[in-house]
């Protein structure tokens, strides 16, 4: 797959000697954008999530089409004579659960579940661990080893027993979710950003800033962060996916979202004990989770290799 | 020379910095002392340009970030236009940084790869509230056209420019506040040769319009005798000798300034031929644990047992009751007479890596030794 995106993406050294006759330099940006539009698996990924996305958003019009809502059970077409879901019809298109809720009208209430907690998650964690990694590694050893350690050790929480131990102590709720979710993944953000800001204070466009005068807060913000923006910008596409999977997990679990509002975890959950005599109860939700997941992840690539495409092996050991 | 102090633009005076060298990850110790710089005085006088040469690891570069106080000094004074301004913190520096700038070896790695050339020689203006909006474009363009950048280049990335015209930005960005002296730490070190003559001639030209004070660092000697008015020649940390450029190079009294003449290019190829090479033996010692007394003394053919006890001063020297130069300041018991022939010399004294040799121990094993 790379090889081909390499071969269509100009490289950025031949794009940036070339001669320009507009005065207006292109950005790392804009060039970083040019080499995204053609790479043809980004542009399928960008296209499902923005589709997910506004589905989701629409799930209320949607579902009205359709003529159920997400906890209306249909008693007289939604459950058979034994009391068991119904397959695929025109009437339920995914079929139906065993109390007669229509499966895509759940995946569809489901889906913004998912994308609010795994997308904000995400972002959380990354401001977190942005402030906190640029701290760690701007401000001299002592600060550093502080930070780096409390790093260590978020990292080392076994963190699904200690979501769970949360949750019960706080009751579940989206809130919760995000924070238990934002709380375990900042620490990794806070490591790369800790590292590369390691790396770029020493370059010699700090020390001018520094003669300038500048604050540490201006050289922080203005000098180190553009510098990190990449990276930050792909593992945040990279978070969002695992920030998903691990909501799914944790309603999966029964401490996420409370049934009976509907979640791809509880759903899946929920389908264990009928998935014998119903396969579209277990295989719709579980593919709408699999394939976000995956639609995320290749354009997490994607979008790192457009960024930096000497970088192409990054974060090879990360990807699972 | 006793110079008037309303000319003296800055004086350093027993200017010290150590590099402690730590061991140990949480609990650190000190394990030893890199002496990069190890009490060095001068003064800079409004202006001029002095000139700063000396090898690799020399302490140039150190010497040049503690007189613009990027560095805290480990003792010594420095006094800016008046003001003692070594032990002012970041804070109270903030004026000073108006007055003085630098301008960078690298080229490629003094500019922020991210942002936007304007953007970039407008961080002074920005830094200190000169000038918004409009009127920091304005400005910003009339310093790049100044230096002889296009002023419509504004919005460019500096990956768009070559490397003298980077080094343009960076003239023009250490400009941008009218400062009283600029540090140029080797600013055609990166450069090419056609491309180190543009600057040069660029930053000659700023100085008579502005009047500018320069310290100008480099390891070309040529560059610097064109340049400076007075060089230094720092070797190990120190000063070792301080003269007016036409002095130095026509009567240099170190023993190491010769070796260094000695060693620098010359164009014409006959004149090349003819000219005695003084060749050093030995490596520069560690800077961890310099030499006794004149840190010289391992590699200088005149080296007596004086020189290994006794640490020279940088005065005014005279040879055999005689008055050299007063304005030519030399760290060295035992200056070179004009005319003298140092190949002829022979040390004093047993000199680490002559010694080993002579002792039938290669010399390599006795400089592994000494090295950290």
């Amino acid at each position: 797959m790379s090889m081909t995106e390499l071969a269509e993406a100009p490289t950025p050294a031949g794009d940036e000697n070339k001669p320009r006759k507009a005065v207006e330099g292109r950005s790392p940006w804009q060039l970083a954008w040019a080499r995204l539009r053609k790479d043809k698996v980004a542009i399928i990924c960008a296209v499902f999530i923005v589709l997910l996305a506004l589905v989701s958003i629409f799930a209320g019009p949607l579902s009205a089409l359709i003529g159920f809502g997400p906890t209306d059970q249909d008693q007289t077409n939604g459950v058979s004579t034994d009391g068991l879901p119904v397959g695929p019809s025109g009437l339920h298109p995914l079929g139906t659960d065993n109390l007669g809720r229509d499966i895509l009208v759940r995946i569809l209430y489901g889906a913004r579940v998912s994308l609010v907690v795994g997308i904000s998650a995400a972002v959380a964690a990354v401001i977190i661990g942005v402030i906190i990694g640029l701290c760690a590694g701007y401000f001299g050893p002592t600060v550093d080893t502080i930070l780096a350690r409390i790093m260590d050790v978020v990292l080392a929480f076994p963190f699904l027993l200690f979501a769970i131990a949360l949750v019960t102590v706080a009751g579940p709720s989206e809130t919760i979710e995000i924070v238990v979710i934002a709380f375990f993944s900042w620490a990794s953000v806070g490591r790369i950003v800790r590292g590369q800001t390691l790396a770029i204070r020493e370059r010699e466009y700090i020390e001018a800033a520094r003669s300038l005068g500048a604050s540490d807060l201006r050289i922080m913000f203005v000098d180190v962060l553009p510098n990190l923006i990449a990276p930050v910008i792909v593992y945040t596409t990279l978070l969002i996916p695992t920030s998903i999977v691990f909501e799914a997990t944790l309603s999966f679990l029964g401490v996420g979202i409370i049934p009976p509002t509907p979640s791809w975890g509880n759903m899946i959950n929920d389908s264990q004990a009928f998935y014998q005599v119903a396969w579209w109860y277990l295989v719709f939700p579980s593919l709408a989770l699999i394939l976000t997941t995956l639609a995320f992840n290749l354009l997490g690539d994607s979008v790192r290799d457009a960024l930096d495409p000497r970088s192409e092996r990054l974060f090879a050991a990360r990807k699972k | 020379m006793i110079v008037a102090e309303s000319e003296v633009l800055l004086r350093a005076d027993n200017v010290v910095k150590y590099f402690p060298i730590t061991q140990g990850i949480i609990f650190k110790h000190e394990v030893g002392r890199v002496h990069a710089v190890d009490g060095v005085s001068l003064e800079i006088r409004k202006g001029e340009t002095l000139g700063l040469v000396g090898e690799s690891g020399c302490g140039k570069s150190t010497l040049a970030r503690c007189l613009t106080r990027l560095y805290p000094l480990t003792s010594g004074t420095i006094t800016f236009d008046g003001q003692d301004i070594s032990t002012l913190n970041r804070k109270q520096l903030r004026p000073l940084r108006r007055e003085v700038q630098m301008i960078f070896q690298d080229p490629y790695g003094s500019l922020n790869p991210r942002r936007r050339v304007g953007s970039i020689i407008g961080d002074p203006f920005a830094i200190h509230g000169v000038a918004d909006g409009p009127e920091r474009k304005r400005k910003v363009q009339e310093l790049m056209e100044l230096v002889g950048l296009n002023p419509e280049h504004y919005n460019r990335f500096p990956a768009d420019f070559s490397g003298g015209q980077r080094q343009r930005i960076g003239v023009a960005r250490a400009l941008a506040l009218r400062p009283k002296l600029i540090v140029c730490d080797e600013p055609v070190s990166a450069l090419d040769v056609s491309i180190q003559a543009q600057i040069i001639n660029l930053l000659q030209d700023l100085q008579s319009e502005f009047g500018l004070t320069y310290v100008f660092i480099a390891h070309d000697l040529s560059v610097v005798e064109h340049v400076s008015d007075r060089v230094a020649v720092m070797y190990l940390g120190k000063v070792t000798e301080l003269a007016s450029a036409e002095a130095l190079y026509r009567n240099a009294q170190h023993p190491y300034t010769n070796a260094l003449l000695s060693a620098a290019s010359v164009a014409d190829p006959d004149q090349a031929r003819e000219r005695q090479r003084i060749v050093l033996v030995g490596d520069v010692p560690s800077p961890v644990n310099p030499p006794s007394g004149c840190r010289f003394h391992p590699r200088c053919p005149k080296a007596t047992q004086r020189c290994v006890t006794e640490q020279p001063e940088l005065t005014a020297r005279s040879i055999d009751g005689e008055p050299l130069d007063e304005a030519h300041l030399t760290a060295c018991h035992y200056p070179v007479k004009p005319g003298e022939d140092l190949a002829l010399a022979t040390p004093e004294i047993a000199q680490t890596a002559r010694e080993a040799e002579a002792a039938g121990v290669l010399a390599q094993d006795v400089l592994a030794e000494e090295r950290p």
